[in-house]
């Protein structure tokens, strides 16, 4: 213990404590007369008990050192060291413990103390930050004394063109206690630079992005599920097409963390919907040094881009959620990663039965990307509850609509060239004869989200699929 | 004075923090010299010294001004700066 201790009683109090204020007539009583005297450390104002000289302790690091839990604590020291204490009020207790008789006379025989100021969870967790901040590994940046410091994250770059909360040792430090993994651990190498990107560095960009520290391990899922060779970030940063890493969050974590899969989930207002997609986002730009108009070449992008993240509603879905579906336990959490363009909306209000909806589904489906263009992208259909609810009566599985939906998108070659329907754009002729699906096996996803009231399902387009581009990604969520 | 604020790099540290210097001329005898006069008021008389001083040496010497002392030098001066001279020299004054 670095702080020094003075030999006789030391007594930790705070002027916010009943007991402590009741006990002051007997420190008082103790000052003239234990042998040695006393000393009274205050944890929340030296002017109290007045009179008494009280040390300030209002710093706690007296406090903290003799990990004190209740005031007041009474403690006898000798040679610099404590050999016993006593915490709240006893007279049966001080009596002996100080050898003055007769103390207290005029108070209560016992009251309880009061929980030290040591034991504030918020104070507790500001000092673990403190501790925690000075065996950070990244490079420190000591910001100008005129700079301002959310002006100063924009001029270095940091920013994806929102402000970011500055990453101090403090807050990454505070981050990285929502996982239990190493700080120093390697979560992937992230492109276009492919830098070895470790917990730590995921932990400062969940910072700037706003995130809270138990969304950090769903981050984490996501930036390893986005560096695979199967999901492609490099290439989905470089192309020219709209798309960017969707975020798609299932099981128990989602509800945990409080993320929103009902009214508005594709949209804004969510705090762990919009930091989780905006840290990954982050990540790519700062770790991986992926930036439009460097590495990223996108013609217009999509505000997608910012952030796009949200959780399956499971809670009244009628079909198994979207990780079960893609082999993971139900009561597991995961992240699915899916190259998205920006949703676009399908309307049906009229359907009532199975058949109409999925049709008027497969209609909409066929104009991803382009009507005439078949099996080079995927998608993901959101089916909002009302719309899911007209499969559920007709008793339609997952697996019945997707396979439905199919069948209704096998399109026919001629319909596809080029030139057909007097459109330039299209196939090869060569597929004239053919029957073509609009999605290849696997790339059509289902989900269900959205708020109970109104009859629209939404259509998020992909990007290059599969091996040539790229493929959609479940990752489970570790601690 | 209030403890230095310092926060963590983001990125993957490829990049120095510090830039360095550029190396300084051993001689500024046909080199080209930038004058950057930020436009505080007599900044004007301290250049047209240098001036004076950087031509006897045999520099090539060319005047720049900012709009304004009070904003960072508009892109295209930088540029244009940064394209026609080997050194620059700016102007502080008051």
């Amino acid at each position: 213990m670095s702080v020094a201790l003075p030999d006789g009683l030391v007594a930790i109090v705070k002027r916010d404590c009943p007991t402590c204020q009741l006990v002051v007539p007997v420190l008082e009583e103790l000052r003239a007369r234990a042998e040695p005297t006393l000393t009274v450390y205050s944890q929340d104002d030296p002017t109290f008990p007045p009179g008494l000289g009280a040390r300030d302790d209002t710093d706690l690091e007296l406090s903290f050192a003799l990990d004190v839990d209740t005031v007041p604590t009474l403690v006898r020291v000798e040679g610099g060291r404590e050999q016993d204490r006593l915490v709240g009020w006893s007279r049966d207790a001080w009596v002996p413990f100080t050898g003055v008789t007769d103390l207290g006379a005029d108070l209560p025989p016992y009251r309880p103390g009061c929980g030290s100021r040591t034991r504030d969870p918020d104070l507790v967790a500001a000092r673990d930050a403190a501790a925690g901040a000075t065996r950070l590994t990244s490079r420190r940046v000591e910001l100008g004394p005129s700079e301002d410091e959310i002006e100063a994250m924009f001029d270095r770059g940091w920013t994806d063109g929102l402000p970011v909360v500055p990453p101090t040792p403090e807050r990454v430090a505070r981050m990285l206690t929502g996982t239990t993994r190493d700080a120093g651990a390697v979560v992937a190498v992230v492109p276009p630079d492919l830098v070895p990107c470790t917990v730590e560095k995921v932990a400062v960009n969940a910072v700037l992005a706003g995130a809270r520290p138990d969304y950090l391990p769903v981050v984490l899922a996501a930036v390893e599920a986005a560096c695979t060779d199967e999901f492609n970030i490099h290439g989905l940063l470089a192309t020219t097409w709209f798309s960017g890493p969707l975020v798609i969050v299932n099981g128990p974590r989602a509800r945990a963390i409080g993320m929103n899969a009902g009214i508005n989930a594709l949209g804004q207002g969510n705090r762990a919907n919009a930091t989780i997609g905006r840290a990954l986002q982050l990540v790519i730009r700062n770790v991986g040094g992926g930036r439009p108009g460097e590495v990223d070449r996108a013609t217009l992008g999509q505000p997608g881009k910012y952030t796009f993240c949200f959780a399956e509603r499971e809670e009244d879905s009628p079909w198994e959620p979207l990780h079960v579906t893609r082999g993971l336990p139900a009561s597991s959490s995961a992240v699915t990663l899916f190259a998205a363009e920006g949703p676009r909306g399908i309307i049906d209000q009229l359907s009532r039965d199975a058949d109409s909806l999925a049709t008027s589904f497969a209609a909409c489906l066929r104009a991803t990307t382009h009507p005439k263009l078949a099996l080079a992208f995927d998608a993901i259909l959101v089916v909002s509850p009302e719309h899911a609810r007209v499969f559920h009566e007709a008793g339609w599985t997952k697996a019945r609509l997707l396979e439905e939906l199919m069948a209704r998108l096998q399109l026919p070659g001629a319909e596809l060239v080029r030139g057909a329907g007097g459109i330039a754009e299209g196939l090869p002729a060569g597929v004239r004869d053919l029957t073509l699906p609009k999605f290849r096996d696997g790339g059509l996803l289902i989900v269900h989200a959205g708020g109970g009231a109104g009859l629209f399902s939404a259509i998020i387009g992909g990007w290059a699929s599969g091996a040539t581009g790229s493929a959609p990604v479940t990752k489970e969520i570790d601690p | 004075m209030s403890q230095p604020r310092v926060v963590l790099d983001p990125t993957g540290e490829r990049t120095a923090a510090l830039r360095e210097r550029s190396a300084r001329p051993a001689s500024l005898s046909d080199r080209s010299v930038g004058l950057l006069d930020i436009s505080k008021a007599r900044g004007d008389v301290f250049l047209d010294r240098l001036e004076e001083h950087l031509s006897r040496r045999g520099a090539r010497v060319l005047r720049f001004a900012k709009p304004t002392f009070t904003k960072v030098a508009p892109i295209d001066l930088r540029r244009e700066i940064a394209e026609q001279c080997d050194v620059v020299i700016e102007a502080l004054a008051d």
